[in-house]
């Protein structure tokens, strides 16, 4: 094993983190500032992948694709919002999670009946073809560098938003108190459905980038749900920074298991073994690491920080 | 016309009734005290005001506009500034969010707010709750003043506080109604109630049965009111 496989793989693992924190990031405002458990998180992801793929399609262009996912996922969360999820605010979590997973099954047949069954394919845009060597010889994809690049901006974007600006400000005030920060005069209201567009379009930003990687495919959000849901327990429910560090975790944590688990057993066991442990091991890692973090902090590394 | 009227106001919480009939009135630049002992309706009176809770009979004008059933945001924009009992200021917010979070038009600076209490302007960049109770009802009263409200309310405005940061928070409210704002105002210490309002209405089992100069609440009326 040469240090610029491990090199590799951790590249790998940190941007498989940084797509896990943009849908993440979005689900976690979303549960911390309205209180909602929002299980069509994943069916927006998908819409920003379906927006880039089929507008680049159309027009030759990623980055305007790239625009549509953006613009299409943060409509599509408006309207979700203001036709549906406003109305679940104020229901116990089940009522949110029926209505949310109804929403799941009529985006993706919604999704199937536009598109249909078969997948769609999205290039990396030329700009961001080709490779970078890395120290120790090897070579990394440019667009997966990229990809992270994306992220940390994103990252320190959404920091500055939360803790400089005025929006920011009224985001955590109705976190502890919705009622007061309304009778001072705030309009709620529209404050919820702006926060929950911007999470929308940061999933659709990362259905887009992901598609680039792998095909396009209805179905393809709920998986990614699954694990922003581990990003937010682990990170706590609520906290940004949470997102981040749980997202990185999981995303390392994840890619370097299915890679080192097997080598290791390999040391004890015959190599046929070794690689079948080891695999169905590393695909229960997150959930042991879940686990194990919630058992020193019940509430996640970072409840009640913003 | 007042700047805040309200006419046989009821209001449920739930299945049960709050409010049975009550009639209050505000006029621009004056200081209303309204009192009633504990459960009387006071603070379900001013939930209805600011659309917290939705009146289910009567009207509340201000200002000459209709504002009940309107939701709680577009109310305070008309000019009202809440300072709730129990403060409620934002406890992951600095003093300095506080005052920002909700502040509207230009008469109200951070810089005029630190100057009315001072014990704020040294507290800036702390978290809310970090701060003492008397803090932060100043805060709570600084950040109502941002909105720049036409009429302040102040739920308890001196409630669970030593008798020292009490008379802070009196002259402050002394200092508001010289500069001609208009306050409507909660308080259970008569004696220093009393003194700063140019008028009372008292409420008992959620209808208006005194409404006059804070002469005419004589000992005899305080007693069968207010005693305990």
């Amino acid at each position: 094993m040469s240090a610029a496989l491990l090199i590799e793989q951790l590249l790998n693992g940190l941007q498989l983190g940084v797509m896990l924190f943009l849908i993440a990031a979005g689900l976690t405002l979303i549960f911390g500032v309205m209180g909602l458990i929002n299980l069509a998180h994943g069916s927006l992801y998908m819409i920003g992948a379906f927006a880039c793929a089929a507008v680049a399609a159309a027009t030759g262009s990623f980055w305007i694709g790239l625009a549509a996912s953006l613009a299409a996922a943060a409509a599509a969360g408006a309207l979700m919002e203001v036709v549906i999820v406003r109305r679940l605010y104020e229901r116990d979590h089940l009522d949110q999670v029926l209505a949310t997973f109804a929403l799941i099954l009529i985006l993706s047949e919604g999704t199937r009946w536009i598109f249909g069954s078969f997948p769609l394919y999205l290039d990396i845009p030329p700009l961001l073809q080709g490779a970078v060597p890395l120290p120790g010889g090897g070579q990394y994809q440019l667009y997966r560098l990229a990809i992270i690049g994306v992220g940390i901006v994103v990252a320190i974007g959404l920091y500055l938003l939360i803790s400089r600006t005025r929006l920011g400000m009224r985001i955590r005030a109705g976190e502890t108190d919705r009622e007061m920060i309304a009778a001072l005069g705030v309009d709620i209201r529209t404050l919820y459905t702006v926060v929950f567009a911007l999470g929308a379009a940061l999933a659709g930003l990362a259905g887009a980038m992901v598609g680039a990687l792998q095909s396009v495919q209805v179905g393809m959000g709920e998986p990614a749900l699954i694990l922003a849901f581990v990003v937010i327990v682990i990170g706590g429910i609520g906290s940004i920074k949470g997102a981040l560090v749980g997202a990185v975790l999981v995303g390392i944590v994840d890619t370097m298991g299915r890679f080192l688990l097997p080598k290791l057993l390999a040391l004890a066991l015959p190599a046929s073994q070794a690689n079948m442990v080891g695999a169905a091991l590393a695909s229960m890692l997150i959930y042991i690491v879940m686990a194990m973090i919630l058992a020193f902090k019940p509430r996640g590394l970072f409840a009640g920080h913003g | 016309m007042s700047l805040l009227s309200l006419k046989g106001v009821e209001a449920f919480y739930g299945a049960s009734q709050a409010l049975f009939g009550v009639d209050l009135t505000v006029e621009d630049g004056e200081v209303v005290a309204l009192m009633g002992r504990n459960g009387m309706g006071k603070t379900t009176t001013i939930s209805s005001i600011l659309g917290m809770v939705k009146p289910r009979a009567g009207t509340i004008h201000f200002a000459g506009k209709e504002i009940a059933g309107l939701p709680s945001h577009r109310i305070a924009q008309q000019g009202l500034g809440l300072v709730p009992e129990g403060r409620r200021c934002f406890p992951n917010l600095t003093v300095e969010e506080n005052l920002l979070v909700a502040a509207r038009g230009s008469d109200w600076t951070l810089a005029r707010v630190t100057g009315l209490f001072p014990r704020l302007g040294e507290r800036l960049g702390q978290y809310a709750n970090t701060l003492s109770g008397g803090e932060q009802q100043m805060l709570a009263i600084g950040r109502a003043l941002m909105t720049n409200p036409r009429l302040l309310i102040l739920d308890e405005a001196t409630e669970g506080l030593a008798p020292v940061i009490r008379q802070d928070i009196w002259a402050a409210l002394r200092k508001l109604k010289v500069a001609g704002q208009s306050i409507l105002v909660v308080d259970k210490t008569l004696s220093e109630l009393l003194p700063v309002a140019d008028r009372c209405f008292v409420l008992e089992k959620g209808v208006t049965v005194f409404e006059g100069k804070p002469e005419a609440l004589t000992a005899e009326l305080q007693d069968r009111y207010l005693g305990v």
